[in-house]
């Protein structure tokens, strides 16, 4: 297929990245530990995953947490975690801080500048503060003067979002509330899942509305948690995760400036991605879509063109995204079940994306992934990154 | 309020001035004409830096509409469930709104406004 042509695929100057070790703590509620010691915890495992030691991370790339605002959270980490890397930052693009994070740390390894790059990020955003600031923070990520005033929220966007593109694409809060129950189904495959017990359609549509056509179990939860990842010039012995094609995609960043529900910007990032991985969608046997709400999951899944406009709910009653379908999506849960921490929440997509390359995956592994498609977004569809991971040997 | 005054954008100010005095003001192209949605340094559609602000009729269709039934701070917490409302105003402008009750996508709309606390703000009501 496309794999053997995908081999030199690039410049010759260029040198290959690979994903080389992924590290978690459980998300929840993981009361008594602070945003730097989760991060620690995942940044440890990782270490461990790669078979790495400290000496040799050459560059660290920090999530920010907003429990924790620091102006060098990078140096901060670094300093406790006794790293001393030659290239580190802290980044912020909300939601697709993670996948922007594996995106710059390939670019790093691919022009030489680092050979080891560390991505982490962790945030106790349940336990660090009450639910009423956290969820008061995120709103701020509305205009200061066309949209906070108003008492919208995270979800009211989301939510107005929605109502647009359910009355265009013709979806209704059945096909929604699919994706809700498909998260779940996967969560509880999964030990370190912060949401587990059942959930089902007649479950999400009585759930307590937050911003209608949204409701409870259409938004995803806020955890505390960690992951981490590291990117290398050299992958490990055995399959290799090599990442093959990034794009992004910035169209907007406030919900009002969203000009067409139906071109978001994913649309055009995925391309950039797949033009210069050499693939199609059709490649593609793995999926880590970010899903902070089910709307998100659900038009990123459309626009992007893993399911026909209004369609992506009967792929979920067809199986197609089941962990055995022909194209499985979220084992882990995502970020409805498995839960939202902010940065490391969007993370969680492509660390389980190595694992079920890498056979690591457990009660949920898959038939081992050829090509996965991995996407993130920040905001409300504003910022859009796009990565894709082919497997070797 | 929760809203930090000290992030508002002084390129906004002639919108938020005529809240107070009932009217929605919009930022307009000079090059193509356009309106623009939110605040601009230079038009959203053609680049060109010379947006000059209008005062729109009011009048509109609702794009887009939620419930919200939980509110994100104390400030609004006695009104929920409120509706929602993002309007395309027919000078060709977004912005988001309150609005009556069970308003839908494509319903002919005028703007009102409602004083909440310490702000003036918008309410779309029905047409007729």
């Amino acid at each position: 297929m496309h794999q053997q042509s995908n081999i030199d695929k690039g410049c010759n100057i260029l040198k290959q990245a690979y994903i080389k070790g992924v590290g978690n703590t459980p998300f929840g509620r993981l009361e008594g530990r602070n945003t730097l010691d989760l991060m620690a915890h995942a940044a440890n495992a990782a270490l461990t995953s790669a078979g790495l030691v400290r000496a040799e991370i050459d560059g660290v790339l920090c999530g920010y947490a907003t429990t924790l605002p620091h102006l060098m959270l990078a140096n901060l980490f670094c300093e406790r975690f006794s790293l001393r890397p030659q290239y580190a930052h802290g980044m912020a693009a909300g939601g697709a801080t993670g996948a922007a994070m594996l995106m710059l740390a390939r670019e790093l390894v691919q022009s030489g500048r680092c050979r080891n790059v560390l991505v982490v990020a962790g945030e106790n955003r349940l336990s660090g503060q009450t639910r009423d600031s956290s969820i008061q923070t995120l709103a701020q990520v509305g205009h200061a003067d066309f949209e906070v005033p108003n008492g919208a929220s995270v979800p009211a966007y989301y939510g107005l979002m929605a109502s647009r593109y359910m009355h265009e694409a013709g979806v209704t809060n059945e096909d929604l509330a699919e994706f809700a129950v498909l998260m779940r189904n996967n969560a509880r495959r999964h030990p370190d899942s912060h949401l587990t017990q059942e959930i089902t359609v007649a479950d999400v549509l009585a759930s307590k509305p937050i911003a209608e056509p949204l409701r409870l179990l259409d938004c995803c939860p806020i955890s505390d948690g960690a992951m981490a990842l590291i990117v290398s010039s050299e992958p490990n012995a055995g399959v290799r995760v090599k990442m093959v094609g990034a794009g992004q995609a910035h169209f907007h960043q406030h919900l009002t400036a969203l000009q067409d529900v139906m071109n978001t910007g994913a649309g055009a990032a995925a391309k950039l991605a797949f033009r210069e991985a050499g693939l199609t969608t059709r490649d593609i046997d793995y999926l880590g879509v970010y899903d902070s709400f089910t709307i998100t999951l659900l038009m990123l899944l459309e626009e992007i063109g893993f399911a026909a406009r209004g369609q992506a709910a009967q792929r979920v009653r067809q199986g197609d995204f089941s962990q055995h379908g022909v194209l499985p999506l979220n084992t882990h849960g995502g970020l409805l079940s498995f839960g939202h921490c902010g940065v490391a929440g969007g993370m969680a997509h492509t660390v389980e994306a190595y694992r079920q390359f890498t056979g690591q995956a457990g009660a949920r592994q898959v038939k081992t992934p050829t090509h996965a498609y991995i996407h993130a977004d920040g905001g409300v569809m504003s910022s859009h990154v796009s990565l894709i991971l082919s497997r070797e040997g | 309020m929760t809203t930090n005054q000290s992030v508002r954008t002084s390129l906004a100010q002639p919108y938020l001035e005529g809240l107070t005095e009932h009217v929605l003001r919009y930022q307009q192209c000079t090059a193509c004409a356009r309106a623009q949605t939110l605040a601009h340094d230079a038009c959203q559609f053609c680049g060109a830096e010379t947006l000059v602000w209008h005062t729109s009729t009011g009048l509109g269709h609702v794009h887009a509409v939620t419930v919200v039934g939980r509110a994100p701070s104390d400030a609004f917490r006695a009104l929920a469930p409120y509706t929602l409302a993002v309007v395309t105003l027919e000078e060709g402008a977004r912005l988001m709104g309150h609005a009556s009750p069970g308003v839908q996508i494509g319903d002919a709309v005028t703007a009102t406004f409602f004083k909440h606390l310490d702000q003036t703000l918008v309410r779309f009501e029905p047409l007729g």
